[in-house]
């Protein structure tokens, strides 16, 4: 497994209904070749102050829809490269899970209730269960479809391609 | 048991017995992506060491987010991406042809198609009963390659409508009212397929509006049934060979159905700052906007500016109302122009610009101001879309938008003579 079975972090807490453009906005489109740049905007409509706390291995948690709106992969990168280890949210708009998965970012859908910001959070992904080391809460999480889990092992789509020439399913 | 749409056309293009919930491979009709996905998709395709396209000439690149390009970095990326279809082969549409999903439309789209783009509102095919869905920059790098990809077959919801729509009120108005309705992830993973009586009556224009914004509910696909509407539009552009009946079982099985009577219906608004925050637009009255926005691959099409054009005619803007007015190809425009609607917008004080997305995503050409309240024809309303996350956005028809340029206010249409 290329990508780590256990992720361990803060948690960053979000609302409902988390858009693309408030993950990187439409007006950033110009640093989309110019990803270091592009990540120091992540996040900025929704916590302008994220890209300066979030450090590597935190994870954002969020509540219904995270991930709404457009198609652009560079939302689930600069999460990706702002260090972020995995999302936990109640449920995730389709085109962003499908973009988390192929870069290699862990999307885990369960009852994020039970976590607040600034939780201490270590999810077992081959175990599939997340501990609250805050409050002490322990949750489960719904299983991926095969294919996806397949690419997520591989640390992403395009590794997974390289590897098997096709897909598996 | 019989099939819905979606089962239908993916089981015959994957060459399986698809089921909702099955997971299928199937070989894709058309692959594209734009300016502002397209440069991570060549990336994403170059890192494969995967050298030539499965399929150049149903591979497009389409320049529409940001053109003319307003900065260096986007003008890098417009020779980056004419490099790669030259490199490739692959075909690519120039700023000023129009938005990618109107082009799909006007030139590709067929019924039965499966057609992917790095662009969330690829959508918009389902009009034409395609099913057509959007995805990120990696799916689309593999669907280059390998002309192929996979899908979970959706769940699939049956929205029947009936009924006469009263007058100003239109298909916009009931796709507001059916996000509203269903709510922004009401319909995450699933298909909404459109039935009833009233569809036979809508134009192609109408049925693109709708399944333009099933995104805006998380579905993946938003599909009308072919008709003889579907056969005069790919008459109309020069490819009635590819008609084809696509249409579901009568025994298809849905997870969910919504029955909509348009007689009931009147010109709605999404509110700040999601789209299924929706009310009827007189709820609003009173509420000034700053600009007022006539385009997108939701409402640019002919059909929209020759709504705006009927109630701007002979009038002018309010003062302290800026309209802009994108047609959202250059058939629409050259047509528009033709027709008059153009001229009668111009000279109601609109501001006309290119064909392509212009002001829809806050990149350029309509930027709002802090504070600054827009009303768009547009399709999402998400804080700093429009280029200021201190902004507001109200989505609304092409009449209710024409309104408010005259009254510098939110204002059901239906008021003005
Ligand atoms: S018009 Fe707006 S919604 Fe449509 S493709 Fe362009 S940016 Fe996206």
């Amino acid at each position: 497994m290329t990508s780590s079975t256990v992720l361990k972090g803060k948690a960053f807490k979000f609302g409902d209904d988390i858009s693309t453009d408030h993950i990187i906005p439409g007006r950033y489109s110009h640093l989309r070749s110019n990803l270091s740049e592009l990540a120091k905007h992540v996040m900025e409509d929704a916590n302008p102050n994220f890209a300066h706390k979030v450090a590597s291995g935190d994870l954002i948690v969020a509540g219904k829809n995270f991930g709404l709106g457009s198609s652009r992969e560079h939302a689930a990168l600069v999460i990706k490269l702002a260090g972020v280890s995995g999302i936990l949210a109640k449920s995730v708009a389709r085109i962003f899970y499908r973009n988390a998965i192929n870069q290699g970012l862990p999307v885990l859908i369960c009852d994020t209730d039970k976590i607040d910001d600034g939780d201490e959070i270590e999810v077992n992904l081959s175990k599939g269960e997340i501990i609250n080391h805050t409050n002490g809460a322990c949750l489960t999480f719904g299983k991926l479809p095969r294919v996806m889990l397949n690419i997520l092992q591989a640390g992403g789509l395009i590794p997974y391609i390289r590897e098997y020439g096709d897909f598996i399913i | 048991m019989g099939k819905t749409l979606s089962e239908k056309i993916l089981s015959e293009k994957s060459g399986t017995d698809a089921r909702a919930g099955d997971i299928v491979i199937a070989p894709v009709d058309l692959v594209f992506a734009q300016d502002t996905t397209g440069p991570l998709t060549i990336r994403q395709f170059k890192e494969m060491k995967h050298s030539s396209l499965a399929n150049p000439q149903r591979t497009v690149l389409f320049l529409d987010h940001a053109v003319p390009s307003p900065n260096r970095q986007l003008s890098n990326d417009h020779t980056f991406l004419r490099r790669f279809a030259e490199e490739t082969g692959c075909l690519i549409f120039e700023g000023g042809c129009g938005i990618c999903h109107q082009l799909v439309a006007e030139m590709f789209a067929s019924p039965g198609d499966i057609i992917v783009g790095a662009d969330s509102h690829t959508v918009t095919a389902g009009g034409l009963g395609a099913f057509a869905t959007g995805m990120g920059s990696s799916d689309i790098a593999i669907v280059f390659a390998l002309g192929k990809t996979w899908f979970r077959v959706p769940e699939s919801f049956k929205i029947t409508i009936e009924g006469r729509f009263p007058r100003r009120v239109g298909a916009k108005d009931l796709v507001l009212h059916l996000i509203g309705a269903l709510e922004a992830d009401g319909a995450t993973y699933k298909a909404l397929e459109f039935d009833g009586g009233t569809i036979a009556r809508m134009t192609i224009s109408d049925r693109l509006t709708i399944a333009n914004m099933a995104v805006e509910a998380g579905a993946k696909v938003g599909i009308f049934p072919s008709d003889g509407v579907t056969r005069r539009y790919l008459t109309s552009r020069g490819r009635v060979n590819k008609y084809k009946a696509v249409y579901p079982d009568v025994d298809a099985e849905y997870e969910r159905a919504v029955a909509i009577d348009v007689a009931e219906l009147e010109p709605m608004v999404a509110v700040p700052h999601t789209v299924d925050s929706v009310v009827p637009a007189r709820m609003l009255t009173g509420t000034k906007v700053d600009q007022v926005f006539i385009g997108t691959c939701t409402n640019g099409r002919l059909e929209d500016l020759a709504v705006a054009a009927s109630i701007l005619k002979s009038k002018k803007c309010h003062p302290s109302v800026r309209l802009l007015v994108a047609p959202a190809s250059q058939q629409v425009l050259t047509t528009a122009l033709r027709a008059g609607y153009i001229e009668t917008l111009i000279a109601a004080g609109a501001i006309l610009l290119p064909p392509g997305c212009a002001a829809c995503f806050g990149l350029h050409q309509g930027v709002l101001g802090d504070n600054e309240v827009c009303l768009s024809t547009a399709n999402r309303n998400f804080k700093g879309r429009m280029g200021n996350p201190d902004a507001s956005i109200y989505l609304a028809s092409p009449a209710t938008a024409a309104a408010a340029a005259i009254t510098g206010e939110i204002t059901d249409p239906r008021e003005l003579s």
